[in-house]
């Protein structure tokens, strides 16, 4: 079990909200009298969030690398509204409207990783120009009209799995997912295992793997009973299945790959990274690529919900998305942060959202309830930072000119230029 | 000069940092309207007193007494010491570059009329102040629109702007060029004229001698010497002597090296200054490295050694203008960090914190960073690969931690150089280059760095090591080149290098025959 916890090591904050996510579960179910772990009420947080879920994938990526990404809205909405305009007036077919949706996506993220990475605009600058830029597109293109998508978009926002088979008194598709997830979970365990072994590695006892399988597998089974059995015709839904199947690959991307490795390479200390031969422009580049194709992905499944795409789509979207990059764990300063923590930080707010919602707490309230959580979750960060870590604190307060020097500075070892921006230091 | 009593007496000055003492009772006696020149090698602790002078360290934080004009002082801060006239113009220039010459000279010090500043005295005083430093531009000009040698006397000017009584100069002439060292030292005679006392730092031996009525010699944290010029009692030699004259520990391990052929030449490079242009930081500089051969640069601070090393590896400092690299005698073009390492260079950088290291990497990522490719297949990563590569080379450098999966900044010093080394080596180099690999990590763990540095060479590739400590250059190194200004002045090798004749090369500017 102590190897477990150590998986979640340097990410406490992330580690701390899974028990607040269940925390507020709880105490929501407790207030609503049991109407959050619904069925309908549980498939509804799903399909009302996962927009949100999928973009933060993306901006966890964004602000590792030390930026911001404040166009994702935006970007969403012009997305949306091509591919609404695409079936609707130019009478493509829907797939080919997705494909021309997400193609978009790739073109807007090339243009604003262009003006970071080669440019040199900071994050913030660039996107906060394509905010307003492709909002104004949105409503140029679409005359600022609400346009009807097809059915088989609006599936893709809130439509459900088929069923199928013989009568197991849950939807099977959901089972089938379900079953799927836990053998997957079981060879993963396994191999991980297996492989450990080989090099000799610290092995942990098969009890630990066993109590972690049983937990997760426990915790599955909940979920396939509980979106398995809601009203007939529902299942687990669709904007869950894609941001499942993004969260898988992303998690991959950033924890597997060198690309990944380069991310919080960059984020970490840029000035190492490119001394350790990683091309930190093209790590902005692709960063930024990437979370407007994120975004494509985020907007398309959302008109499908509203069974449309307006002009007012995708408002605020980018603070939201952001506010869960930074409770489930991402430093400000950089280099921090994890996929699935970032997909945990957005649940509480889903969860907080729904729950104030089932409350009747007034939307004056949950924004104000919103901001604080926000607020106490950095704030829980920064305290553990300046518990002796590197934190955003620390960075800010050691540029104040005074002599940081202390011990190791320039008063007895001398520093040559560190920084090409820097003229040579104090012998 | 009439009058000669004492103007300034720093007594027994003793500044403890954690784990380290960086002045050891220093005394230090300046007179009125003289130019008092305090030399001493890198990390003797020069600066250290000059910010004890200042006030940067306030009273109570060292031991000692100050007196300034016959009485006792006690500054607790920077203010403090400039209101007692005291000002201390630091190599690095605190200036703003936005705000014109008129607004730096007077920023934190405008003349006011009523509660608002009076703009029109500020530009007649500026005028006149820019005029006695021989400034000649408009004083609505940005800074940053103006080259360093004129920074410095706006630093200047602003000093004066003060009514300063002493002048302190922390290596005035180190980021000018020869015709901007010679004017600023000239106007520094002329102000010695009108009777101003001044105090300068300097690496450079030849200015010093050429400029300075007395001389302070440090070493080690402790004053050696005060030396006067009108005595005669001065040349280059002497002082050198002064700063290097410690003993020689037998901290090195035996070796007996097996140098091949040469096999990495660097020919006429020429390296620009990225922000100054026209400056240049390594100029046309050659040098060769044989298999098996651990070869030493020596270099005061700015020298150009680490612009050099850097410019090397994947042009990563400055604007490349010539200069052409050799690999087995072949023409390699290393124009990107991993050109310079797909080619076989590797460079630890000096400064591990902000260039070698990502902090929030663990011990495993840090080792494979610099080598991703050796451990993945289309860019996925193989965890078996990564961990066995690290864990070797835990095993094999001896770098102390548990497992590889602890966070980097948890270990030592000298287990984080150790394991930076080991993210060099796994990129399997031929040519590594050492930028101050010793630096900051206690006696045992260089000891253990010396070693693997030797074992390396062993295993014919060929070690450049930069440091800024002699003995340590004399103790591993089968040849030293010696940089002064960007320029290689010597090339000498185990045999005849002494700490004498290296400092020698390292201060003057043109090639002596060894």
């Amino acid at each position: 079990m102590a190897r477990f916890m150590d998986s979640f090591k340097g990410n406490v904050r992330g580690f701390g909200m899974i028990f607040a996510l269940l925390a507020l579960i709880v105490f929501f179910q407790w207030q609503t009298g049991g109407n959050v772990l619904t069925p309908s009420n549980a498939m509804n947080i799903i399909i009302n969030n996962s927009h949100v879920l999928i973009m933060t994938m993306g901006m966890l990526m964004v602000i590792v690398i030390g930026h911001i990404d404040l166009s994702v809205g935006s970007v969403a909405a012009t997305v949306g509204i091509v591919v609404a305009l695409a079936t609707a007036e130019w009478e493509l077919h829907w797939a080919l409207a997705v494909l021309l949706g997400i193609a978009l996506g790739f073109l807007i993220g090339s243009w604003q990783g262009f003006w970071l990475a080669q440019v040199g605009i900071p994050g913030f600058i660039t996107t906060l120009a394509g905010m307003m830029f492709f909002r104004g597109l949105n409503q140029y293109i679409g005359h600022s009209k609400t346009i009807p998508v097809p059915e088989e978009i609006q599936k893709m926002g809130s439509g459900y799995l088929p069923e199928w088979g013989p009568n197991t008194g849950m939807n099977n598709s959901t089972l089938l997912l379900g079953i799927v997830a836990i053998l997957a979970l079981v060879f993963l365990e396994f191999r991980k295992r297996a492989r450990l072994t080989r090099i000799n590695a610290d092995v942990p006892p098969l009890y630990a793997s066993l109590l972690k399988l049983v937990l997760f597998g426990v915790v599955i089974g909940y979920l396939v009973q509980l979106f398995g059995t809601g009203r007939p015709g529902t299942s687990f839904p669709i904007p869950g299945v894609i941001l499942v199947v993004l969260a898988i690959i992303y998690t991959f991307v950033t924890t597997r790959t060198t690309i990944g490795r380069h991310v919080y390479a960059v984020g970490g200390n840029k000035a190492a990274a490119a001394l350790s031969g990683v091309n930190t422009k093209g790590t902005y580049f692709f960063v930024m690529l990437n979370m407007s194709v994120l975004a494509s992905l985020a907007g398309i499944p959302f008109i499908g919900r509203m069974r449309a795409s307006g002009p007012a789509d995708g408002l605020n979207w980018e603070l939201d998305v952001i506010a869960a990059v930074f409770i489930g764990g991402a430093a400000v300063s950089g280099g921090v942060g994890t996929v699935m923590g970032s997909i945990i930080g957005g649940m509480v707010m889903a969860v907080l959202n729904n729950g104030l919602q089932l409350m009747s707490i007034g939307a004056a309230s949950q924004q104000m309830i919103k901001g604080l959580v926000l607020l106490a979750a950095v704030a829980f960060d920064v305290y553990n930072k300046t518990q002796g870590r590197p934190s955003i604190t620390g960075w800010l307060t050691r540029k104040k000119g005074a002599p940081s020097d202390g011990a190791s500075g320039g008063a007895i070892t001398q520093v040559g230029p560190v920084d090409p921006s820097k003229p040579t230091e104090i012998a | 000069m009439s009058d000669n009593h004492v103007v300034l007496e720093m007594k027994h000055i003793t500044k403890v940092f954690p784990g380290v003492r960086a002045l050891d009772d220093v005394n230090l006696q300046v007179r009125a309207g003289e130019i008092h020149a305090i030399c001493g090698e890198n990390g003797a602790g020069k600066s250290t007193l000059m910010k004890v002078l200042s006030g940067v360290y306030p009273h109570g934080t060292f031991e000692g007494e100050l007196v300034f004009q016959g009485e006792s002082v006690e500054f607790k801060d920077i203010k403090a010491s400039e209101a007692a006239g005291i000002a201390i113009i630091h190599q690095e220039l605190a200036l703003i570059p936005e705000l014109s010459i008129m607004e730096n000279i007077f920023l934190g010090n405008e003349p006011k009329s009523g509660i608002g500043i009076d703009w029109l005295e500020a530009r007649r005083r500026s005028m006149d102040l820019m005029a006695r430093v021989g400034l000649q531009e408009s004083p609505d000009t940005a800074i940053k629109n103006i080259g360093v040698g004129k920074q410095q006397l706006v630093e200047i000017a602003k000093a004066l702007s003060k009514d300063v009584k002493l002048l302190i100069l922390d290596e005035p002439t180190s980021a000018l060029n020869e015709d901007d060292s010679e004017d600023l030292l000239n106007l520094l005679r002329g102000l010695k004229s009108k009777g101003m006392t001044c105090i300068m730092i300097s690496h450079k031996l030849n200015e010093i001698e050429e400029i300075a009525d007395t001389i302070t010699i440090i070493r080690d944290g402790k004053t050696v010497e005060t030396l006067s010029v009108k005595a005669g009692e001065i040349d280059q030699d002497r002082i050198i002597r002064g700063m290097v004259g410690r003993s020689m520990d037998a901290r090195y391990p035996d070796h007996t090296p097996q140098i091949g052929e040469v096999f990495f030449e660097v020919k006429n490079w020429t390296v620009e200054h990225p922000q100054v242009p026209g400056r240049m930081v390594c100029k046309g500089s050659e040098f060769n490295v044989r298999r098996g051969e651990i070869v030493g640069f020596a270099g005061l601070m700015g020298a150009g050694r680490t612009e050099l090393a850097r410019s090397i590896f994947g042009r990563s400092y400055g604007k490349f203008v010539a200069g052409q690299i050799y690999k087995d005698g072949k023409l390699i073009e290393l124009t990107s960090v991993r050109k310079a390492i797909e080619s076989g260079v590797a460079y630890l950088s000096e400064d591990r914190k902000s260039l070698g290291l990502n902090l929030l990497d663990s011990v495993m990522q840090t080792i494979v960073s610099a080598g991703l490719r050796k451990i993945s297949t289309r860019t996925v990563i193989d965890e078996i690969e990564e961990y066995k590569a690290a864990e070797g080379y835990r095993k094999s450098l001896r770098i102390k931690v548990n497992d590889v999966y602890r966070n980097i900044n948890t270990l030592s010093g000298g287990n984080q150089q150790k394991a930076v080394l080991a993210k060099w080596l796994f990129t399997e180099p031929d040519v590594l280059i050492l930028d101050e690999p010793t630096r900051g990590i206690d006696v045992g763990a260089k000891y253990e760095i010396y070693g693997l540095i030797q074992k390396l060479a062993d295993q014919g590739k060929g070690v450049v090591v930069i440091s800024s400590e002699l003995p340590e250059l004399l103790g591993i190194c089968d040849r030293i080149y010696t940089i002064f200004e960007g320029r290689i002045t010597g090339d000498v090798s185990r045999g005849v290098a002494t700490q004498e004749n290296l400092m020698r090369l390292m201060t003057t500017p043109t090639s002596a025959a060894v």
